[in-house]
């Protein structure tokens, strides 16, 4: 017997240093993230508090002026994401549905854009969107307006921006769980005499909920940090808490605030992300649930 | 549901048609522009110039800014691989399973930090060490935003990779070590490359990284991002062709690499 449970702790010795030399593949990594992420973000956020007081919490939270731009920056956030969701699943869809050339084409039109430079993007926005950019001329040409439209440094002009820079991020999650879905459900509700509309409806929406989850989330979540595209296509009229942060920081070196506005927006990303973790906990019930 | 096209699937094609059109429209935009002979946005162009590609070429200061931004982005897509997939190998195979969750999430949480919070905690860390201004801190900052990219591509890669490939070798008497860099990591090269392109990408496409940390090293996208607001030279359409020519040939060969090699961030 003493033999056989020396055998035992042994074999459990051998694993354990096993997973402990798996384990020290990932500490160069975390190590790094470590030292240059996370304790400077630590010390950071303590810079809000530092002083005893809430004080840069009271004036990012009080302060009308703070409040309208935290307000702006979840109004575009939401926006983006729900018109992300609409122009995005109609895509996924279509490109789950797609074969050969057309599926090709249409992964080129989704990852080209994505692949480009958002500076280039942020550009060409720009020239099309501008007082005399080409969609103005155009319609002036055509005869359809009488003076140039205001597309640009408005709500509407930086919305355009986050929409294209961030559909790819809609577009990717939902199309994964489509193409999870296994098609005999869809054949077998067609055999049963669903249409098109209910298979739709009762299995194809369902399924993909997920995924819908994931991508809204994420739109959300990366709407919420738009620098580049609001100091662009804002023109200092459409300022969203990134740009705040970095006025904060460059011009004022108001370190406090800075760190009580990074809190803010911080948390509420966390809060967000940890949300889609309960939605999709549900979403898998769902799918497990599904009859095979 | 594939039996002719139906009303349904014509709609369907339709509407993606323009949305498709939506996300390709600024791409081909600045096409006209960069052979524009005016000298502000102009549309449609009054003749035809190639002095904004001389622009560019005969400039020092852009392509001393392009030189650093390739260099940077190759540095930091070799780092982020060197750091990602050891990683990767810890989160696919590692137990327990919560540990393992629990780093996956800390290690991709860069993606949900705003990167301008990123930018000034490492501008903070760094600029007492005198180390804003020179590419090793640039390097360091874009590896941050590069990781997490190459550790969604290859974790993907190797929960579908079959090892029993592995286990074959090991039954033939190979070290784990030796199966791994043998058998393992060479079939892995496509998912790695791509990964290392991801990488690449993220870091040749920051802007506020090198807002706070280029210093004199001027990247490509910051001396963009400060010529677009000082004024619309069409100097930058002529840059917005050659970006996105790089990108249609580098985007061939990930192409090429095949099947196994497309996996993308957020598509598991």
């Amino acid at each position: 017997m003493p033999s056989a449970i020396s055998t035992v702790t042994r074999a459990q010795t051998h694993r354990l240093a096993a997973q402990l030399r798996l384990a020290m593949l990932a500490v160069p990594a975390m190590l790094f993230l470590t030292v240059v992420l996370f304790v400077p973000l630590a010390n950071l956020l303590s810079l809000g508090v530092a002083s005893g007081t809430f004080a840069p919490y009271q004036k990012a939270l009080g302060d009308p002026l703070y409040l309208s731009v935290i307000g702006l920056t979840f109004s575009i956030a939401l926006a983006t994401a729900v018109i992300c969701l609409l122009l995005g699943y109609p895509i996924a869809l279509f490109l789950a549905l797609s074969r050969g050339i057309v599926l090709t084409v249409g992964f080129i039109c989704v990852l080209l854009p994505f692949w480009t430079s958002l500076l280039v993007r942020t550009y060409a926005w720009l020239a099309l969107l501008g007082r005399n950019g080409v969609i103005n001329r155009c319609l002036l040409d055509w005869g359809l307006i009488s003076e140039p439209l205001p597309l640009l440094y408005n709500f509407g002009g930086v919305l355009v921006g986050t929409v294209h820079v961030l559909l790819p991020y809609m577009i990717f999650p939902i199309y994964a769980a489509m193409v999870r879905i296994d098609r005999n459900l869809a054949l077998a509700a067609e055999g049963l005499g669903a249409g098109i509309c209910s298979i739709f409806w009762r299995i194809y929406l369902p399924l993909t909920l997920p995924g819908v989850f994931a991508g809204c989330a994420l739109v959300f979540i990366l709407s919420l940090s738009a620098f580049v595209t609001p100091a662009l296509l804002g023109g200092g009229r459409v300022i969203m808490i990134a740009n705040i942060i970095q006025i904060q920081v460059s011009e004022f070196l108001n370190w406090p605030f800075a760190s009580a506005l990074s809190a803010v927006v911080l948390v509420s990303a966390v809060l967000i992300y940890m949300l889609l973790g309960l939605l999709t906990d549900q979403g898998r019930t769902l799918q497990t649930q599904r009859p095979h | 549901m594939r039996r002719g096209p139906s009303i349904a699937r014509v709609l369907l094609g339709a509407y993606c048609t323009l949305v498709f059109a939506f996300l390709m429209l600024p791409l081909f935009v600045v096409f006209p522009l960069s052979v524009s002979a005016a000298t502000y946005l102009q549309f449609p162009p009054p003749g035809l110039s190639w002095r904004w590609f001389q622009n560019y070429f005969g400039s020092p200061s852009w392509i001393a800014a392009t030189a650093v931004s390739v260099e940077v982005a190759g540095t930091t897509a070799l780092v982020a691989a060197l750091l990602g997939v050891p990683l990767a190998f810890y989160l696919t195979r590692g137990r327990p399973r919560t540990l393992t969750a629990a780093v996956d999430k800390l290690a991709v949480s860069p993606l949900i930090i705003p990167s301008i919070i990123t930018a000034i905690v490492a501008y903070r860390l760094l600029a007492p060490y005198r180390m804003v201004g020179t590419k090793t801190a640039l390097v360091l900052g874009h590896t941050i935003l590069a990781l997490p990219f190459v550790v969604v591509v290859v974790t993907a890669a190797l929960r579908t990779f079959d090892t029993t490939l592995e286990a074959a070798a090991m039954g033939l008497g190979a070290s784990r070590l030796r199966a791994v860099l043998r058998i393992t990591l060479p079939l892995m090269t496509p998912s790695i490359l791509s990964a290392a392109f991801f990488a690449f990408i993220a870091s040749f496409d920051d802007v506020i990284i090198s807002l706070y940390l280029s210093g004199a090293n001027m990247t490509l996208p910051r001396k963009t991002f400060e010529n677009i607001q000082f004024a619309l030279d069409p100097t930058i359409a002529a840059v917005s062709v050659l970006q996105i020519l790089f990108v249609i040939v580098v985007g061939a060969v990930w192409f090429a690499l095949g099947r196994s090699a497309r996996a993308t961030p957020f598509m598991p």
